[in-house]
């Protein structure tokens, strides 16, 4: 009766958002009369950063730094249509619709500005510092300031744009059942390190080294943020979490924390991510999702680990000491 | 029901309220008090969003009857920072990138500071002992016992 070490691997491809229906997300992006830019979404930021994102995305697309763009994501009743935030789908579907929305209030902003300036509009650009200016020649320049003023005050005209992003639907051939699931898909690949006590049958994780290929890391600090903590996840999800121990009897569910089972602080394994960049040709900016396909290679590579260290299959998730330990039994009768 | 007082001093003020008899110290501070730093993650003990030092003691507040508070020193997230001066943990929290969806951040920057201010170099043993009784769902605890060891580091270079 001994601690069994195992090592195993395991690799995922996961599709960015779904195709039920198209999967749109609509944006609207307007200025201030000061030129602050506002993006009205109904997505929802649950602490993921979608905030940051779309406020960089909108800041990128107008010309304008970051800090002046607020985003408000306030409500369902009143926002415009989103699906929502899963399906790892909030950067790219919302990105791409704000980037559009973003693009007319651009427009606008540079016609206005155009006017003031005596010049063609095709012929200006942004410095993102909050001014535009005629293409060689800097010193022919109006801020953003002056710009939304004059819009608003003198124009009559609303620098504002709407955006909308939708996937045109994919039908399965009736044939082959063959059909296009996601426009793009992330890639992961995870090493995972277990200890097995093969009399108790409980898991150790040693170590967890993941590789993630999310597209363009809009925000590399808050996508290592988001992968570290998915990393946690995939293996709550392979050794501890359920509501429904024995399902489908639903005897033992959890009803509270005290009863649902997370790896606590002190059973984190050591964790190593490594970002791969291949920017996806339709997302903003490059970006794919990495939201929740960042919690899912390490179940695979734990199982897989298991199996190394005790020579069991375990294939009903969580792998609590019970299901080890059964597997290990039957694994004997059998010999 | 009759109300009863409860006077506390919160975070160096003194704060006194009638209140049901029977409310927990978190209901007084978030409902009567609007500090809404000590979140309400479970309401029986077992997150630690709603610790709380009171009297120097680590305290989970939906756990704690407000009367049993009279005359205490009741200290919350709300009152670390000196105006726009961030206490050395909530700088390392976000230097660390230590909160996502932020609801335990409150409750883990209590618990490390009572950590701190009992144990200035701890190792990250202690860290992972002193917060493992708050919850975190989002960031893998890593970076919050990152920040913790920083914060503890940058203490210890401003002494
Ligand atoms: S709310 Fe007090 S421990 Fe969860
Ligand atoms: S940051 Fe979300 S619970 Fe800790």
């Amino acid at each position: 009766m001994a601690w069994k070490r195992g090592r195993g691997v395991a690799a995922i491809n996961y599709p960015t958002g779904m195709n039920l229906g198209g999967d749109p997300t609509q944006a609207l992006v307007h200025s201030t009369p000061t030129g602050n830019f506002m993006v009205t979404l109904s997505s929802v930021d649950l602490g993921q950063g979608l905030r940051q994102v779309i406020a960089q995305i909108c800041a990128e697309t107008i010309g304008v730094p970051t800090e002046w763009v607020t985003v408000d994501t306030a409500d369902t009743d009143t926002g415009p249509h989103c699906m929502g935030t899963f399906a790892s789908r909030g950067t790219h579907r919302v990105g791409n619709a704000v980037i559009r929305a973003a693009q007319e209030a651009r427009q606008v902003m540079l016609e206005v500005a155009a006017e003031e300036l005596e010049a063609d509009a095709a012929d200006l650009e942004t410095d993102g510092k909050g001014n535009i200016h005629v293409k060689g020649a800097p010193s022919l320049s109006i801020s953003i300031f002056e710009t939304a003023l004059a819009a608003h005050f003198k124009h009559g005209r609303s620098i504002s744009g709407r955006g909308m992003f939708l996937v045109p639907r994919s039908y399965p051939e009736t044939e082959t059942g063959a059909m296009k699931p996601s426009t793009c898909y992330a890639h992961a690949c995870t090493v995972a390190e277990v200890e097995v006590d093969d009399e108790t049958g409980e898991v150790r994780v040693l170590s967890i080294k993941n590789v993630f290929e999310i597209g363009r890391a809009l925000n590399p600090k808050m996508v290592e943020q988001q992968l570290i903590g998915g990393s946690w996840m995939g293996m709550s999800h392979a050794l501890y979490e359920t509501t429904e121990p024995y399902y489908p009897v639903r005897d033992h569910g959890a009803r509270d924390f005290n009863e649902y089972l997370m790896p606590g602080p002190g059973d984190i394994a050591e964790t190593e991510i490594v970002v791969l960049e291949r920017p996806s040709g339709d997302g903003p900016f490059g970006a794919k999702g990495p939201g929740e396909m960042c919690a899912n290679p390490q179940i695979p590579a734990i199982a897989n680990a298991i199996y190394d260290a005790v020579g069991v299959r375990v294939d009903t998730l969580p792998i609590t000491p019970e299901r080890v330990l059964r597997a290990l039994r039957a694994q004997q009768a059998a010999a | 029901m009759a109300k009863i007082a409860v006077q506390f001093t919160l975070n160096g003020s003194e704060r006194a309220e009638f209140v049901e008899s029977g409310s927990t110290l978190l209901s007084v501070l978030r409902d009567k008090m609007g500090d809404t730093s000590p979140k309400a993650g479970c309401r029986q003990g077992s997150c630690g969003a709603c610790s709380v030092i009171v009297d120097g003691e680590l305290t989970l507040a939906c756990l704690t009857l407000a009367e049993t508070s009279n005359g205490k020193d009741v200290r919350t997230a709300a009152g670390l920072s000196s105006g726009d001066v961030l206490h050395p943990l909530q700088r390392a929290f976000e230097e660390e990138f230590a909160a996502q969806c932020g609801f335990c951040t409150p409750g883990m920057i209590m618990a490390a500071t009572v950590l701190l201010e009992r144990n200035p170099n701890p190792s990250r043993e202690d860290v992972i002992e002193a917060i493992s009784g708050n919850i975190c769902r989002c960031t893998g605890y890593e970076p919050i016992i990152r920040a913790v060891l920083a914060a503890a580091r940058s203490n210890s270079v401003a002494a």
